[in-house]
């Protein structure tokens, strides 16, 4: 087991990511927030707290999107939902969906249609604190990244948030 | 966490936690049908029968709404229109259906104990929507459901059954529920309506007296008349029970509290509710029917992981 990120870097590039996301939606005017229930809320919390910062307190339209009905593997043991939150229409607007790990992109998948259920919107980004970017088994690809890591699909890798486990950190097991 | 049955026969063969389990995935669902698009595709891989062997509106209804809406195909199956009518038996009539590759099971039926005795012949998730005078277990469900979308979690709370207790499934599957849950439960009417012994059996409180009843209660969940099911007369007539267990303005104008009406439907207007206590501020009658899709889609959710194994 390996720490990859620390708590000061996983603070650092949430600060990162929140500009990044800034810099291609100048003052969110027309873009809404959406983090996935239930690990990518942790970050998502944290991110729109960034924005919020940077922006001088201005509301953020910021939801919660739950994708347990979408998936693709429902017949392989029961999963049990999560709440979605989205007290906004998303129709025509700019959407930055937000998760923690990037890994197979059947997660994403499920969540783009999910979202659609929403409304139409203009386009759709996706922001992960991680990429694992050769365990792909769908055409998705982050448009903001916290860090990259080629990880072979033995290695488990595991963020973990202090609001719920030990310690703020993402760990590889070899 | 998963239910502790494959079947949804009865409330009595559910534990507090498998009731906690509906109630809260009825949540998520409930937003689901907030949504622009009421529709989820987790049981498309799922085909369900709804075998109404006795009439009904709104269950039927809700049952079709709650299966479309997660995706499943739904077959609808009427006795009246069937070859149940040339003599055909029920398991005979079952069988045949099941070979055509259905998964799920929902059975209505005049005879009690009916959707037990196709869980014990037939391999498929069997949901009772009502079984002669025994149980009526996703109504239960979705009137505890709405007790708690009003007034918040079920324990503690005071529930009063109204009117005909003897004939009503919905009232034995209420009692089974309520009393998981940790509310208190009174019932109230005629005396030739309520079912002897029935305050030992189960632990509620029986009252004849409506009034001291209702101002006992936090919520009145006010039962239909079932003329339909009386083969004799258990009162003199529909003006006296109006008179004495009807539910008016009047009445509940005159209590020093708020009560929240319910009513599973089908009502007899100014026989057990006048009509401006049916539609009234205090009635939630039609956010019942509301919530009934949302608790029917989590139960067919939760017991669909099962009829995937018989594929």
């Amino acid at each position: 087991m390996k720490t990859i990120l620390t708590e000061q870097q996983i603070s650092l590039i949430i600060k990162r990511l929140a500009f990044e996301i800034l810099e291609n939606n100048l003052a969110l005017e027309n873009t809404v927030i959406i983090g996935l229930q239930p690990r990518g809320v942790y970050l998502s919390d944290k991110i729109v707290d960034a924005l919020k910062q940077i922006l001088g307190g201005k509301a953020v339209n910021y939801g919660l999107l739950d994708i347990t009905f979408y998936r693709d593997d429902v017949r392989s043991g029961l999963l049990l939902p999560n709440k979605t939150d989205i007290p906004f229409t998303i129709q025509a607007k700019k959407v930055v969906l937000i998760d923690d790990v990037l890994y197979t992109g059947r997660t994403i998948r499920a969540a783009l249609d999910a979202l659609l259920d929403f409304g139409r919107p203009k386009k759709v980004e996706l922001c992960v604190l991680i990429d694992r970017r050769f365990s792909r088994e769908l055409p998705i690809h982050p448009d903001y990244t916290g860090r990259v890591i080629d990880s072979s699909i033995s290695q488990k890798v595991i963020v973990r948030w202090k609001e719920k486990d030990p310690a703020t950190e993402v760990i590889i097991t070899q | 966490m998963k239910l502790t049955t494959p079947h949804l026969l009865g409330i009595k063969d559910l534990q507090s936690s498998d009731i906690r389990l509906i109630l809260d995935t009825a949540l998520q669902f409930k937003e689901v049908l907030q949504r622009p698009i009421k529709k989820v595709p987790s049981l498309r891989d799922i085909t369900v029968v709804n075998l109404f062997f006795e009439n009904s509106t709104r269950t039927r209804i809700s049952f079709e709404l709650a299966e479309r809406r997660l995706g499943a195909d739904v077959v609808n199956f009427s006795a009246s229109a069937s070859s149940v009518t040339k003599g055909e038996t029920m398991l005979d009539t079952v069988n045949n259906i099941l070979s055509m590759k259905v998964d799920m099971v929902v059975v209505r039926h005049s005879a009690s104990g009916a959707p037990h005795f196709l869980a014990k012949h037939i391999p498929a998730a069997i949901i009772n929507a009502g079984d002669g005078i025994n149980e009526h277990p996703t109504q239960a469900l979705l009137d505890a459901f709405s007790i708690e979308q009003a007034t918040g979690l079920l324990e503690g709370k005071k529930v009063a059954i109204v009117g005909d207790i003897m004939h009503s499934r919905v009232a034995l599957s209420n009692i089974y529920l309520l009393t998981k849950m940790g509310a208190e439960v009174t019932v109230v009417g005629p005396p030739t309506l309520i079912p002897k012994y029935i305050d030992q059996a189960f632990n509620i409180k029986v009252s004849y007296n409506l009034k001291e009843t209702l101002q006992w209660c936090d919520v009145a969940n006010v039962l239909r008349i079932q003329l339909e099911r009386q083969n004799q007369p258990l009162f003199s007539s529909l003006r006296e029970y109006n008179l004495a267990y009807g539910i008016t303005r009047k009445l509940l104008d005159n209590l020093q509290k708020e009560i929240v009406i319910m009513h599973p439907g089908p009502v007899n207007r100014g026989v057990e509710l006048d009509s401006d206590v049916a539609d009234g501020k205090n009635s939630i009658i039609l956010q019942q029917v509301e919530n009934g899709v949302a608790v029917r889609m989590a139960c067919l959710y939760l017991l669909a992981d099962r009829g995937g194994e018989h594929n």
